[in-house]
């Protein structure tokens, strides 16, 4: 007789009483342990989630740098190649972040197995926190990567390392929320990519990565300006070059206010249960 | 009395097109082994994702060992483990990962003594480093069980658990599951196979439409419902009289529903009286599907509740 029929299980807990007890009530063993599944879900995969988006920033380098490099001084005194290493680096570090929480909902959502997550005892904020945290982790992770790849071939300076920490944290962050939202909305693969595809990708690479907006027509400068994509490019690349296109502090504000924002209508969603417990 | 393992007051779920739900009140008693039955569509699935927090119910309110799903959704979520319909895992992680994972889920961080026990009681021990992607659908569906299981609670909802399983895996599922309930687990079980709840139940809720239609212990639901089955083959013409009492009939035979054992008696007088001679007869209890068949098709069942 197989151990499944014998049933050899002890008495789980006595009627009546609650359950094995948590590891100290109100810890945030729960909340870690979310987080720590979603960052264990990229790691496995980084070959594709961290490798993959650092070679394709290489190769834009590469092929802009070496096309429009003799062509191009986006800044004065600055090498084309150069001023390309930030904006490159910001880019990959926001896409991924934005993949990070929109593939690991939209995934869950279709496999059914998110299920796993909504029966345990997370509060919603929980829910927040770590699916932000790992999508910042991993915007990180990409994005030290491609600057270390691509510092090899054009160093840029380093000017005001702080700022650089700053936009690179909010960035992700930012992208990170919106993919939250994104993978909530989202019923399909298709309509997460519309999103990629339609939303985030022209803001990205209207923002600013491969120019500075200042060679733009007026027109065309204005309509920038309304991207919030623009002002973390911009003000990330500030701490490099001690230049940008707008003042960093006000490049600051956007991105805060983007984000609380962002964060607010996410919260709100995963509070109301919108489109996750019916 | 005691804290209910389940209560549901009131339970209204409204869906823009369709009510899935239409008051249900319910109370599920610690130590129970309870079905809940119902065509596809009468609200089964619903009533559980709301009891589990997977859904939010319109009105009513729903409380599990007395905690509230929402306001106390904490507790109430700690006190209970439910094994999902849909054949459902995480493609990155083994056996062992995925219950880790479900253990942290609940706060418990040491729980590898409870997860070694819990995976060698359903047989998991030889696959438990393996990815959840290469296991078999009954491994899957025993992970399932396990997953439903980490946080040791008093009470566990199955939802269909052996829809797809091979016989053998559904036998040792079932002795597993009895084996709980005798430890003093609440089971709450859906199932499409009538002889499972028959045999397993101690007590069954009907639900038809959103609403309750039967709930009553399984004994008691066969004995009032059900009554003596026969099944006559005829050689000659079925009396008349007999005609509202047959359930169904193919060619010259035919089966009939009596209420007691005494009324076979009468049965076979008239057909005598009728000059028809039987050439073949059968007599049985009618079972929990005969039951079900006939309270889904009773419309004063669903005025009753």
């Amino acid at each position: 007789m197989n151990r499944i029929e014998q049933g050899a299980l002890a008495p789980a807990s006595p009627l009546g009483a609650l359950p094995a007890t948590p590891d100290g009530a109100g810890s945030l063993v729960g909340f870690r342990t979310l987080l720590y599944k979603e960052m264990l879900r990229f790691w496995k995969v980084s070959f594709q989630t961290i490798a993959a988006p650092v070679l394709t920033a290489v190769l834009y380098l590469l092929v802009f740098g070496h096309v429009l490099g003799q062509r191009l001084q986006a800044f004065a005194g600055v090498d084309y190649s150069a001023f390309l290493v930030p904006g490159l680096v910001m880019m990959s570090l926001l896409q991924n972040a934005f993949a990070n929480s929109s593939s690991s909902l939209i995934q869950s959502k279709l496999m059914g197995n998110l299920v796993f997550v909504l029966l345990p005892p997370l509060s919603h904020l929980e829910f927040f926190a770590a699916y932000a945290l790992s999508s910042i982790l991993r915007g990180l992770l990409v994005g030290l990567g491609v600057f270390l790849v691509t510092a090899c071939l054009a160093l840029p300076p380093v000017n005001a390392p702080v700022w650089i920490v700053v936009f690179g944290l909010l960035g992700a962050a930012l992208l990170g929320v919106l993919g939250i939202i994104a993978g909530i909305v989202s019923d399909k693969f298709d309509q997460l990519a519309a999103f990629q595809n339609f939303i985030i990708m022209p803001a990205t690479f209207l923002s600013g990565v491969f120019y500075s907006v200042h060679g733009l027509a007026p027109f065309w400068q204005w309509l920038s300006r309304l991207n919030p994509f623009f002002y973390m490019i911009d003000g990330f690349r500030y701490g490099f070059f001690a230049q940008s296109d707008v003042d960093p502090r006000v490049s600051l504000a956007v991105v805060c206010g983007s984000l609380v924002l962002a964060a607010t209508v996410a919260i709100r969603m995963l509070a109301s249960g919108y489109k996750l417990r019916g | 009395m005691s804290i209910p393992a389940i209560e549901a007051r009131d339970v209204v779920k409204r869906y823009p097109r369709v009510t899935a739900l239409d008051r249900v009140s319910l109370r599920i008693e610690p130590g129970e082994f309870f079905g809940l039955l119902g065509p596809n569509g009468a609200g089964k699935t619903t009533l559980i994702s709301i009891v589990a927090g997977l859904a939010r119910a319109t009105s009513g309110r729903v409380t599990v060992m007395g905690h509230d799903v929402v306001s106390d959704y904490r507790t109430a979520r700690r006190c209970l483990g439910v094994v999902p319909q849909e054949l459902v895992f995480d493609p990155f992680f083994t056996v062992r990962e995925t219950l880790r994972i479900q253990s942290g889920y609940f706060g418990l961080t040491r729980n590898d003594d409870w997860i070694d026990e819990v995976i060698a009681n359903l047989d998991l021990g030889a696959k438990a480093d393996a990815n959840m992607r290469s296991l078999s659908g009954g491994m899957k569906r025993r992970v399932l069980v396990a997953q439903a299981l980490v946080h040791r609670p008093p009470v566990i909802v199955l939802d269909e658990p052996t829809a797809g399983v091979d016989v053998e895996l559904r036998q040792g599922l079932w002795a597993f599951v009895g084996r709980l309930n005798k430890d003093g687990h609440t089971i709450v079980l859906t199932t499409h196979y009538l002889e499972e709840a028959q045999q397993m139940c101690e007590r069954i809720a009907m639900l038809k439409a959103g609403r309750i239609v039967a709930m009553e212990p399984t004994r008691e639901l066969l004995a009032r419902l059900s009554g003596v089955k026969m099944a006559l083959k005829l050689r000659g013409p079925l009396p008349p009289a007999l005609a509202p009492q047959v359930v169904e009939q193919s060619g010259d035979r035919y089966v009939l529903k009596v209420a007691q054992p005494a009324d076979v008696e009468s049965v076979l007088a008239a057909c005598r009286t009728a000059g028809s001679q039987i050439d073949d007869i059968e007599v049985g209890h009618s079972d929990l599907e005969d039951v079900f068949l006939q309270v889904m098709s009773d419309p004063a069942q669903k005025r009753a509740a």
